[in-house]
């Protein structure tokens, strides 16, 4: 699996594919190869399941993070000032989470200016278990709204095709096959199949996309076990 | 069928679709804006009528308006839209208009916040507009069981020509599931003739009325105990409930929505501790299935009955109700969007066992 080269990745793709879970764990496999990381949450589409959740964890690993309006929390899609050094700050990498939709994508002209002088990849992650995502027209027309809304282009497709907690081999295949067939038609390179670590060994030599194994940090709050804090913690501090 | 993985207010908008309803009238508000979204674009192509009305007030009384003129109609939103609905909701009850009203709960008083909670099952439950009236309240807990009890509340509704609230906590809403539809989808077309309905008398019959308005006390008391027969049969035959490892458990947990989720994870940590721990879940808040609640608390094995909720204790009043003094019945909770956590909610158990 190799990891991302450029200066800034931006994430976007339908709500529900896991763009959150990826960009988050893309955060974390970046800081532990030794790299100044950063991520911005600018999703401004969706209220809950936010990367920015997981700022606490993400922090203590040294990772920079981003989030839209003072707390993220509130429902107004202001965008923080302090998120212009991610173009500035070529020392270092940053990770953008894009709301979920073309809505969501449409911040990214605002951007354009600074976009125009630096080196960034573009990447939608696709979910063959998502209505939206089920055929490759359906993916292409996405892409096609994303790419209009945002006005880049994007530049490699990511699989994350699961199905939560009922995710089996067999779901993972056949959306690696699926998300194979999207890159041709489309003619864009799939640069991973994303999928949890405990399924490593059986899809060893069996992928058309990179394997990126990831953990499960967007958890549902009964889905915690014996711990306290976790998702939510930062509500009781305040 | 292959499974999907949905979002659940996306889930409720499809469901309601496939039950036939063709008429949706309502107006964004986090967490639920997913709903008039896949309504917008969804909707129309399902031959039916999306309005995004001015106001929660305007949107009621489409659904008012419709439901009058015998279509299937929903109007969704979140609880201080959902508190602008109630003088509609008490003015359905009393012309008798069948419609489902989706409340996708977050944090209150007032604006309070957009993160999930439960402070609105007094309004659900009791009622938050004026008169003795009652809604029937479906209160689901995962989006499989969402877009099942979505035909359901379309059929109760017509069946006894009253309102259907899903009362869904904002996680419901939010969070995805995998799911299968399980039932074919209804067609509008082969729904029962609504007879009461305003659809014109083309000069053949007298013309029906649809009216909450009795002057004479006579006739508005007769008009209330109808109304009050009617509840009696909703509560005789719409009771539904389920129940997870409550045989012969110590500590039983009553929480519906995403606490029973919490309940089920905090019993799992019980019973690596040793307690056996099961959980109440009441699938309908109202009619409360108060009878079955209160032989499961009743059981010999039963040490206390703990309440979770995401509010600071509103169901905790029916289980009491139900467990009617014979165990003692504390509460756990958080609210204003906090969510608790399932070791929270163990500890509160053991707190319960004097532990």
């Amino acid at each position: 699996m190799k990891l991302p080269e450029k200066q800034i990745t931006i994430i976007s793709g339908h709500y529900g594919t896991g763009k959150t879970e990826f960009a988050v764990n893309l955060a974390f496999a970046m800081a532990r190869d030794g790299r100044k990381t950063a991520l911005a949450d600018l999703d401004i589409v969706n209220p809950y399941f936010r990367s920015y959740e997981r700022s606490r964890e993400l922090e203590c690993e040294g990772i920079t993070v981003y989030v839209t309006s003072n707390f993220g929390k509130a429902d107004i899609p202001a965008l923080p000032p302090d998120i212009m050094a991610i173009f500035a700050n070529r020392q270092q990498q940053s990770i953008i989470d894009l709301g979920g939709d073309p809505v969501g994508a449409r911040l990214l002209g605002y951007y354009q200016p600074q976009l125009d002088r630096i080196d960034f990849d573009f990447w939608f992650v696709i979910n063959q278990n998502r209505v939206e995502n089920g055929t490759i027209d359906k993916v292409r027309r996405y892409l096609q709204l994303t790419e209009a809304a945002s006005k880049q282009q994007i530049t490699g497709i990511v699989n994350n095709t699961h199905l939560g907690e009922e995710t089996t081999v067999d779901v993972i295949l056949s959306g690696d096959e699926f998300a194979a067939n999207v890159a041709k038609a489309i003619n864009l390179p799939l640069i991973y199949t994303v999928a949890e670590r405990k399924f490593e060994e059986e899809l060893k030599g069996r992928l058309n996309g990179s394997f990126f194994p990831i953990d499960r940090y967007m958890t549902k709050p009964w889905e915690l076990g014996d711990h306290e804090g976790g998702l939510f913690a930062w509500q009781k501090e305040g | 069928m292959a499974k999907e993985l949905w979002k659940g207010n996306e889930a409720i908008a499809e469901a309601a679709i496939r039950a036939g309803c063709r008429c949706y009238f309502g107006y964004p508000i986090t967490p639920q804006s997913e709903i008039p979204e896949y309504m917008s674009l969804h909707m129309p192509k399902a031959g039916g009528i999306f309005l995004q009305s001015e106001s929660e007030i305007a949107a009621i009384n489409m659904v008012y308006g419709a439901a009058g003129a015998g279509a299937r109609v929903m109007t969704s939103s979140s609880s201080p839209g959902i508190s602008l609905k109630q003088e509609g909701i008490s003015y359905m009850c009393g012309a008798e208009l069948p419609g489902v009203i989706v409340n996708v709960m977050r944090g209150g008083p007032g604006l309070g916040t957009i993160q999930p909670a439960q402070g609105d099952y007094f309004q659900a439950t009791r009622g938050g507009g004026n008169g003795d009236y009652r809604l029937i309240v479906f209160a689901p807990a995962n989006i499989q069981e969402v877009v099942d009890l979505m035909q359901e509340a379309f059929e109760l509704a017509d069946r006894y020509r009253m309102p259907v609230m899903m009362l869904l906590d904002g996680m419901i809403g939010q969070m995805m599931e995998p799911i299968e539809w399980k039932k074919p989808p209804v067609s509008p077309d082969d729904l029962p003739k609504k007879s009461w309905a305003t659809t014109g008398t083309k000069g053949e019959r007298e013309p029906n009325i649809i009216n909450s308005l009795f002057i004479s006390p006579e006739a508005c008391n007769a008009h209330n105990h109808r109304l009050e027969d009617k509840y009696r049969r909703v509560i005789a035959n719409e009771q539904r409930y389920e129940t997870n490892d409550t045989d012969g458990a110590k500590i039983i947990f009553v929480a519906y929505g995403t606490p029973a989720r919490l309940a089920r994870a905090a019993a799992g940590i019980l019973e690596k501790e040793g307690i056996k721990a099961g959980v109440f879940r009441p699938i309908t808040v109202w009619p409360y299935p108060y009878e079955a609640l209160h032989q499961v608390a009743a059981q010999e094995s039963v040490k206390a009955v703990v309440t979770v909720e995401m509010s600071t204790g509103q169901m905790v009043d029916d289980v009491r109700i139900g467990v009617n003094g014979v165990k003692p019945v504390s509460f756990v909770g958080q609210a204003g969007g906090v969510v608790p956590t399932p070791r929270e909610v163990a500890n509160a158990a053991l707190k319960a066992l004097g532990r």
